[in-house]
């Protein structure tokens, strides 16, 4: 099947790859834009290693052809720090409690948390493992990312310009 | 896990999306959050050669509440479903089901008329279909037409949905403001699809229960009305007795496979427990 | 730092041993910046893929390759046929076997490979493998090992029919692979036969899977040109897998390079050398360039390095007041279709013969049968050392089923058999000599520490309750205590494939006082580049943060065997901290040359050599390391680096105390864990956020295993659950929080006293559940119940103890 140039814009800037109708957005954007943050865990939408935002919302980057993200506006974990390099809380917060082991679900998990502190800037600890229930860690037992995205919110609640 | 190729189509309407597919034929799938039809592309289990995306049409989106007449369109999402407050207030069994779907990404994509209309018996929302006695509407190159749910489910991805149909809006009047209801389901982890669950409605008038409607999930090849069960209750006083009544009814209509979440003897009395739970739930937010 | 700065501030300026120090791996793996094998991307790569048996067992008939190889971006279709002239159609196993890899003649399990398509993307591979036709004709399937040993069941291994001797002695059946045992069998038969009292119990512990959230792959790359060989993949062996690449293909060790790059993960899953890895390899050579394979999570859960599937039948000998007189088992341990189990060689059951576990038992005899089925080959240490976790689960069951017999609480009768911290270094019945413990310490500990004693009343009031009908919840409290042995281990008892089992570490000090070491391990998440800086640290007084840690690139890192069973901090450990030593040994001759006086007359002081009496007078390692790079010192090289290469006197024995408190919903099967409660004892603590890390994360997957994994085949042979829908890997809200203590018992024999961590969560964690559950219906006869323990088979003991009215 013939490829064809897709664009959208990734991290605030616009890009465009060519990729056929099947390519999945998940390998669209680590194959074409080199952006391996975003990781395949499972292939069947369970792990969410793959989460991204879409339009605002986390969605799962292996379950969405790149084609049905046309026109949208995409952000992985590369796009979370400040274009001066500085961290986001949550980035801050997940080495600062030790949110992550080997590391291979965390840009999911961050950019799952980022969302869902926008939708619920102060969750109770209820509220975050539900929040969270999409992303699979298979090292951590979630307890530490919990905190990690408590402090987090914490943080972002005292400083409100830090909050994007 | 990689989908064999196809061709993508985004119509912008209604009309284009039923014309596309009239003209694509058998080979042509329309996807609408693509959660469950994904999966089985990537397993190479679906294998559609044109694949017509429902998501920038903008009539089949929203939530319509007029007094108790309730409209839904077909690509409202699970998330929009559960934040949602006038639907809550009018019909909170939605909510409640919504929030057993999946998980938080697969809700912001997967849509109310994609999980009613697929016809897999595991999907949560036909059973509180079935408790509102909803209406689908479908489009199709014959026009548009309504099909009840209580009709619409055939065996396990087998409905009424015709060649070329299209699901469009989801129709119920909402039941009377003092009713009560619950969506009680056994899964063995979030993401997972029901051991056994159940959908009650029910409406108590002098402490005798003047309305009762039951559904349960994923324990037969399509989606239960459990009309016997629903029965059972109505006019009773939601003793002891009656509700012993209604779990046989609606043991006695339970089929369930046995898969890996269990045997079927265990779900079938499972589907009970989720039953008598459930109407104890309702019961107690009846007014 | 001037003399003038307090010693203990000096100190943590260093982020030693016992700095909750946060880990330098995480500014990468926040920002997505992390580099896993899939993200590897070279020029002109390729990508393999797998077409594998939809058959249990079945003769292959034929291969059409016509169909694929048209497809536009296939290049080739390797099947078995392709690699006979290579010899590379079976290769060796870890377990002395040979594994297929790629089918020859017949398919021996679901899913396995069967050919291999090499094309310019994944997107073609995968079109491709549809379209290779296979024609099979079906065999009959044995799944049940027992089955498997009956006198007419079909033949699997056609390739080693005739062979009457495996790798570990006498077969004495078609489908069997060896017996192994450990103990003596008459002394123990005699304390079963003259016991006042014996228990006895089928205790099986379910085929699981170790399924990092990365699955396994690599990327091969053939050098033409410089005749080398470069593998980048998910190896947590990287140095054993050079060795057996080198002996199999015949490219010289030295035109090799094995790289592990960041691991997502690996459990055991890695360890082993998989089919895929020699495809790519052919692919690579075969085409001239680089090859991806990277399997997907069915292929992962369905193909590559299973867990347990060990069939234990036990007895436990006692007197009336509770002392354990003798012990017996005899394991049925299905292997699958090749053993491929990664053991140690001398140990085809692993360290199973710890089943003594904690207590004092004076004679005990273990038996072993290893049997093939139509099954995934593995048999890997999933998240403990070999075999170790069936170990722990049969002893701790079989204590929990000796209490309910003599009906005595099972914390009191593991009180009352505890090896004594004074029987130290202690041998138990099967020969392992345990290095220290102090069981009764920990154990109080635990049971002060969770009300013990007030939980058991509760749950007689809980009990009370249930009989009067106002509750349909029943209380369970689970003990567990465990004793684990790790860090494989003294060359003498321990290798792989004739490759002694130490492990090293390298270490070159720069002039300006920062460092690097290179060890033989590999971290998948443990942060050894965070921890083994800190032994460093305490041991040369540079800081932890001007210490890089590399470890993966057999072109760089010394010779090592490697990061699984728990055996990097107990080997690798100590190799860093004896290099480090060496490195303190040369400082000391630097700093005596600079000072004038004689090395004698040096003390060591945190970050400096100061002169004995007059501490004023010193010289920093920092100093030290540029003078040695910028002086003529007479008698010294310059330079200072070491290189250790350390082999264990004795595995290390860590231990622990878990309780686990348990609601049973009798109507539903529902266990909700009201409460976890884990004491660990891992000797000396290097950095404790590290620990509390790992033992939430091995906790967190004992509750998988417990309460819900499985890797199932149906009667045909075909694998149920293989996919992230059935096979249970729990979300946060499944998840319970953990509470963690903590006792300090060094190991005598380890340079810091440290003995690993990471496995002991799942060695204690998988028994306490289960116990737990069961204890919840003890007092209604209950004395075992299978695993996993799901929503129906808990169920099921309630229904079948007439609990459901």
């Amino acid at each position: 099947m013939s490829k064809k140039a897709i664009s959208m814009t990734v991290n605030g800037r616009p890009v465009e790859a060519p990729a056929e109708p099947r390519t999945l957005l998940i390998h669209y954007l680590r194959e074409q834009l080199d952006l391996t943050g975003p990781h395949i865990g499972c292939d069947t939408g369970h792990c969410g290693a793959c989460t991204v935002d879409l339009d605002g919302q986390s969605v799962k980057s292996c379950m969405v052809f790149a084609i049905q993200a046309e026109g949208a506006e995409v952000t992985t974990i590369e796009g979370l720090a400040q274009p001066d390099g500085r961290l986001h809380a949550l980035q801050e917060a997940f080495r600062e409690h030790h949110g992550l082991q080997c590391g291979y679900c965390t840009p999911g998990m961050i950019t799952r948390a980022y969302r869902l502190l926008q939708e619920n800037p102060d969750p109770s600890e209820q509220e975050i493992r539900y929040g969270i229930s999409g992303n699979l860690c298979r090292c951590t037992g979630y307890q530490n990312i919990v905190r990690a995205i408590q402090a987090a919110a914490q943080n972002l609640n005292s400083v409100p310009e830090a909050a994007e | 896990m990689i989908p064999a190729s196809f061709d993508y189509h985004r119509p912008e309407s209604l009309a284009a999306a039923v014309q596309l597919l009239g003209s694509l034929g058998e080979e042509a799938r329309a996807v609408a959050g693509g959660h469950s039809l994904i999966p089985m592309m990537k397993l190479r289990m679906a294998v559609p050669e044109h694949l017509v995306d429902l998501r920038s049409i903008a009539e089949l989106k929203g939530i319509c509440i007029e007094g108790r007449a309730v409209s839904i369109g077909a690509m409202t999402t699970q998330a929009e479903v559960i934040a949602s407050d006038a639907l809550a207030q009018v019909c909170p069994i939605l909510r409640e089901t919504a929030l057993q779907i999946a998980d938080p990404q697969i809700r912001n994509l997967g849509t109310l008329g994609g999980n009613v209309a697929n016809g897999d018996p595991g999907n949560d929302m036909p059973a509180s279909m079935q408790v509102l006695d909803a209406q689908f509407e479908v489009a199709g190159p014959e026009g548009k037409r309504k099909i009840a749910a209580r009709d619409f489910y055939e065996a396990a991805f087998f409905t009424a949905l015709g060649e070329g149909e299209i699901m469009t809006a989801i129709h119920f009047e909402a039941p009377s403001a003092s009713h009560g209801y619950a969506y009680e389901k056994q899964k063995r982890k979030i993401g997972d699809y029901a051991t056994a669950a159940a959908a009650v409605i029910l409406v108590m008038e002098g402490g005798r229960c003047s309305q009762a409607s039951i559904g349960l999930t994923n324990l037969s090849d399509t989606p239960l009305y459990a009309q016997a069960a629903s029965e059972a209750l109505v006019g009773s006083s939601l003793d002891p007795a009656a509700i012993d009544a209604a779990v046989a009814a609606a043991e006695a209509i339970a089929d369930p496979v046995t898969d890996s979440r269990g045997p079927s003897h265990f779900r079938r009395k499972l589907a009970g427990v989720m039953l008598r739970r459930a109407i104890a739930s309702a019961q107690n937010r009846a007014a | 730092m001037n003399e003038q700065t307090p010693i203990a501030e000096r100190a943590e300026k260093l982020q030693g041993l016992g700095c909750a120090r946060k880990r330098v791996e995480d500014a990468r793996f926040t920002q997505g910046k992390g580099n896993y094998v899939d993200d590897i991307k070279l020029n002109g790569m390729l990508f393999g893929d797998f077409v594998r048996s939809p058959y249990g067992h079945a003769r292959i008939k034929g291969i059409d390759k016509e169909a694929a190889l048209a497809v536009p971006g296939v290049l080739a279709v390797i099947t078995a046929e392709d690699l006979i002239p290579l010899n590379l159609h079976y290769m060796p196993t870890l377990a002395g076997d040979v594994q297929a890899v790629l089918a020859h003649e017949k398919v021996l399990f679901q899913s396995q490979e069967v050919a291999f398509v090499v094309a310019t993307d994944r997107y073609a591979a995968a079109d491709g493998v549809e379209l290779v036709e296979v024609d099979y004709e079906e065999l009959p399937v044995v799944v049940d090992a027992a089955k498997a040993m009956a006198a007419d069941a079909p033949l699997l291994r056609e390739d080693i029919k005739d062979k009457d001797e495996g790798a570990h002695g006498p077969r004495k059946h078609h489908n069997h692979i060896f017996y192994w045992d450990a103990g003596d069998l008459e002394g123990t038969q005699r304390a079963l036969s003259q016991a006042e009292v014996v228990a006895e119990e089928s205790i099986a512990y379910q085929r699981v899977h170790p399924c990092p959230l990365e699955t396994c792959g690599c990327v091969a790359s053939m050098d033409k040109v410089n005749g080398k060989l470069t593998v980048w993949g998910t190896f947590q062996a990287p140095h054993a897998v050079r060795t057996v690449a080198s002996l199999i293909s015949n490219i010289p060790e030295h035109n090799i390079r094995i790289v592990s790059p960041d691991i997502g993960g690996g459990f055991g899953n890695k360890v082993g050398v998989y089919p895929g890895y020699i495809c790519a390899i052919v692919a690579s050579i075969v085409t001239g360039q680089p090859v991806k394979w990277i399997e997907d999570r069915i292929e992962n859960l369905s193909s590559t390095a299973f867990a347990r599937d060990y069939h234990m039948t036990g007895k436990i000998a006692a007197t009336k007041e509770g002392k354990i007189t003798g012990l017996q088992c005899h394991v049925l341990a299905d292997h699958g279709a090749f053993d491929a189990c990664a053991d140690p060689t001398k140990f085809p059951a692993g360290f199973f013969h710890i089943c003594t576990g904690s207590y004092d038992i004076p004679v005990a005899y273990v038996g072993v049968d290893g049997v093939y089925t139509n099954k995934a080959p593995g048999g890997v240490a999933y998240r403990c050392s070999f075999r170790v976790t069936e170990a722990s689960y049969f002893i701790e069951r079989m204590i929990d089923v000796l209490a309910r017999k003599l009906e005595m609480d099972p914390a009191e009768l593991r009180m009352k058999n505890f090896i004594a911290r004074e029987q130290f270094p202690y041998t138990s019945a099967l020969g392992w000599e345990y290095d220290s413990g102090n069981y009764h310490t920990a154990m109080a500990k635990a049971m002060e520490t969770v009300g013990y004693q007030a939980l058991r009343t509760e749950q007689a009031a809980n009990r009370e309750a249930f009989v009067r009908g106002e509750t349909r919840s029943l209380m369970g409290i689970g003990v567990a205590f465990f004793t684990e042995i790790v860090g494989a281990g003294p060359v003498k008892n321990c290798d792989i494939l004739g490759l002694g089992m130490f492990d090293s570490c390298e270490i070159r000090v720069h002039p300006t006082g920062s460092a690097i070491a290179r060890l033989g391990t590999i971290s998948q998440g443990q942060g050894h580049a965070t921890t083994f800086a800190q032994i460093l640290a305490s041991e040369i007084g540079l800081p932890a943060d001007r210490i890089t840690v590399e470890e993966g690139d057999t072109d760089t890192a010394p010779y090592g065997l490697g990061t699984y069973g728990s055996r990097s901090t107990p080997v690798a450990g100590a190799a860093t901290a004896m290099a480090g030593r060496k490195i303190r040994a040369k400082a000391q001759m630097i700093a005596a040359y600079l000072l004038e006086v004689h090395d004698d007359d040096l003390e060591w002081e945190v970050d400096r050599f100061q002169v004995k009496g007059n501490p004023e007078r010193f010289k920093a390692m920092s100093e030290i390391a540029f003078a040695a790079y910028n002086q003529a010192i007479p008698g010294i090289e310059p330079g200072l680096e070491a290189v250790s290469y350390y082999d264990p006197p004795n595995m290390t024995y860590p231990f622990g105390a878990y309780i686990c408190v348990v609601d049973v919903d009798v109507d539903t099967g529902v266990t909700d864990i009201r409460r976890f409660y884990a004491l660990d004892d891992c000797g000396t603590r290097i950095n404790p956020m590290v620990i509390e890390g790992q033992v939430h994360g091995g906790l967190t997957e004992a509750l998988a295993i417990a309460m819900g994994q499985e890797i199932r085949y149906d009667e045909i042979g075909n694998v149920q659950g293989a996919s992230l829908m059935d096979f249970f890997l729990p979300t946060a809200v499944e998840t319970p929080t953990w509470e963690t203590d903590h006792t300090v018992t060094p190991s005598p024999h380890h340079p810091i006293g440290a003995k690993g961590v990471g496995e002991s969560p799942n060695v204690g964690g998988v028994p306490a559940f289960s116990n737990a559950v069961v204890d919840a219906f003890a007092h209604l006869g209950l004395t075992h119940t299978q695993m996993p323990h799901d929503h129906w088979r808990v169920w099921s003991v309630a229904q079948d103890l007439g609990l459901h009215g």
